[in-house]
């Protein structure tokens, strides 16, 4: 639905602005992200969603106050928030003796939920906790997937989906090679993840391109697939649907050959040659009187078949 | 001796260059996958090291990340650079990994009356300026809206007309006048919201009076009224000129088990003769018909191509443009000969029609 198309329409600019943001469009937004306490979140899991939230800055939303909720039984509360914030993607933090220090980190489809999937911390270090210069917020991270584990499992695979989803910033058509900062490294071994986070420096090497070096930044943690909520088959076909009009329009008619010519296809309708216009030869061309006899030529010879 | 040092020149740029890729170079047994749009790698190889680390495979992890990093920054500085503002500019690529949309495709709008109007008459809107010359205040102000130029509302003397009734308020009249009309609008923006809605969910629209229904929607809110009795509709009166519904009544229609028992063995023997005869037989009444809407589909087809290649030439009808406004024997349904179009028909694989009927088919519809 249209701004315009409401039965109420908005009385004012921003009003309008402000829901023409929010609509369905062909080349969406940015995805922003919204970080929820849960009744019972401890001191780990406050602080694992503080960095988070320090990493997907200025795209997400850091609620403050405890939401008693439970993502994994009912689900309209999460996804009334994202209504509310405009937010498809989210991070909830619990702890309860069961799943200590739990994350559910997930993403939605139209205001409702697509995947979840429930982690556990085994290890923390905050980005406090290392004292070293950090990078600018707001910067597009390197996304590194380590470890053969992510492709094997359906469950795997869609983590790694989320997980770019959920780290990947903004898409630019152009970037800045000396403002690359830091890369986000996540390694798949015997059943954990290991998120690591590195600032890069760039070292003179002999050729253009730089050596590089790694300084370990910011938060690191070590994590555990507990539970999953993946959305079905064709509920995930629906959300993945492209418009036509972004697909790569295809070049028809053009080919190019192994020496690198490029050949194209014209397509011609059947021509009438006898009907051709050639260049006009003003010396072939017939006098009156040649054509004259020519008829006379022709007739007597019906008159003789008479 | 020269050509000595000429190779031996040559073999030392080759050792320095490998040496100075050998900063850069990471060795992998496979291939890295890199989506450079979203600036992702993936490492497909298998952690052995990590492996031997154990518990605390912090420097091994490291190692890993930057040797992945580097082969990632390699793919990196490869891309097409310029120059912006003196800082070096790499051309990303489209995004290669596929991630699920936050909404739905928007859906396409259908058209307003007054939409499909303008497009079946070609009209185009017109560019109008922003402001207008006020000849009463003097000065430019907007076409529409608070403050505008004509505002027949604001005027502070109004003559009253000659046939009117001297005791009326025409200050009144006027305010008046300017409600109906900001109404109607209001009504008609309704009305076009709720058709697009109704194009979206066809089902239940016109059942509940609204005062707003159309001829069809009340059509339809009248069978499905005059089915809901306890005998459906067995024992409903009709008017004297009131046509029965169409498309009501059964939809197949099955002979009786016993009855006439001739016609019943002419039929199975019939069915009998076809299965066992070699040559197929041909049905002559379908095979017409099916000719007959094939050519009408072309027809209409080229009839649509020649009113969009009219449009396209400023608005004005082709040969073959569609007109409501035309002779009332093109529109609805034909029967018969086709003598009776106006207009001339681009002649096709139809053209052998125009002059009567096919010979043994039958114009089903």
């Amino acid at each position: 639905m249209d701004a315009l198309d409401r039965v109420v329409k908005p009385k004012t600019k921003r009003a309008k602005r402000f829901l023409e943001k929010r609509e369905p469009k062909l080349s969406e937004n940015i995805k922003n992200a919204m970080l929820i306490k849960g009744g019972n979140a401890n001191l780990t899991v406050t602080q694992v969603l503080r960095d988070v939230y320090a990493l997907k800055k200025p795209y997400g939303v850091l609620y403050k106050k405890k939401n008693i909720t439970r993502p994994f039984e009912d689900q309209t509360s999460l996804e009334f928030f994202s209504k509310k914030s405009d937010c498809s993607l989210f991070m909830f933090g619990s702890h309860n003796k069961k799943r200590p220090n739990n994350l559910v980190i997930g993403r939605m489809y139209d205001y409702h939920v697509l995947d979840m999937i429930e982690l556990g911390i085994e290890k923390f270090v905050s980005l406090k906790d290392i004292k070293n210069s950090k990078c600018p917020e707001g910067t597009k991270p390197m996304l590194i997937f380590a470890g053969d584990e992510f492709d094997v499992t359906e469950d795997y695979r869609r983590l790694k989906n989320l997980l770019i989803d959920f780290f990947r910033g903004p898409t630019v058509p152009n970037i800045r090679l000396a403002g690359l900062d830091y890369v986000l490294h996540f390694t798949a071994l015997n059943g954990k993840i290991y998120f690591r986070s590195y600032k890069l420096l760039l070292k003179k090497s002999g050729c253009r391109t730089p050596r590089i070096e790694l300084e370990e930044m910011g938060p690191s943690l070590d994590l555990v697939v507990r539970r999953t909520h993946l959305a079905s088959d064709d509920l995930y076909k629906l959300s993945m649907k492209m418009p036509k009009a972004l697909k790569p329009k295809k070049r028809k008619n053009i080919s190019q050959d192994t020496f690198g010519t490029t050949y194209g296809r014209i397509h011609m309708q059947k021509q009438d040659l006898s009907k051709l216009q050639t260049r006009k030869m003003k010396g072939l061309k017939k006098r009156p009187a040649e054509r004259i006899t020519e008829d006379q030529e022709n007739k007597p010879k019906r008159i003789k078949n008479n | 001796m020269e050509g000595q040092s000429v190779e031996e020149l040559l073999a030392k740029a080759e050792r320095d260059e490998a040496e100075k890729l050998q900063r850069i170079t990471v060795h992998k047994e496979l291939e890295l996958e890199f989506d450079l749009g979203n600036l992702l790698a993936s490492d497909r190889n298998p952690p052995t090291a990590l492996r031997r680390a154990g518990s605390a495979p912090e420097a091994e992890l490291r190692a890993l990340a930057r040797d992945n990093t580097q082969l990632l920054i390699n793919q990196l500085w490869q891309l097409p650079t310029e120059r912006v503002e003196e800082a070096l500019v790499a051309h990303l690529p489209e995004p290669a990994t596929r991630l699920p949309r936050e909404k739905p495709l928007p859906r396409p709008r259908p058209l307003t009356r007054w939409q499909q109007f303008a497009r079946l008459k070609g009209i185009r809107p017109r560019k109008k300026t922003n402001l207008v010359w006020d000849e009463v205040s003097g000065q430019w102000r907007r076409r529409w809206g608070y403050q505008r130029a004509r505002d027949d509302t604001k005027e502070w003397l109004i003559e009253v007309p000659g046939g009117a009734d001297p005791l009326e308020d025409q200050f009144a009249k006027r305010l008046q006048a300017k409600k109906e009309r900001v109404a109607k609008n209001e009504l008609n923006r309704l009305r076009n919201l709720a058709r697009a809605h109704k194009m979206q969910l066809p089902s239940a629209a016109g059942l509940h009076p609204t005062g707003h229904q159309d001829r069809d929607e009340l059509g339809r809110a009248m069978q499905v009224a005059k089915v809901s009795t306890a005998s459906v509709g067995r024992f409903q009166e009709r008017l004297p000129k009131e046509k029965a519904p169409r498309g009501s009544g059964k939809k197949r229609k099955f002979q009786p088990l016993f009855g006439d028992f001739a016609a019943e063995k002419k039929n199975q023997l019939e069915l009998l003769r076809v299965m066992n005869s070699k040559k197929p037989q041909l049905d002559v009444t379908k095979a017409t018909n099916k000719q007959m809407r094939e050519e009408d589909q072309e027809a209409a087809a080229r009839r649509r191509k020649m009113s969009q290649k009219g449009k396209r030439k400023g608005g004005r009808q082709g040969p073959g443009g569609k007109r409501k406004g035309g002779p009332p024997s093109q529109g609805g349904k034909r029967k018969g000969g086709l003598g009776g179009k106006a207009n001339p028909r681009p002649s096709g694989p139809g053209g052998k029609r125009k002059g009567g009927q096919h010979p043994g088919g039958k114009r089903r519809k």
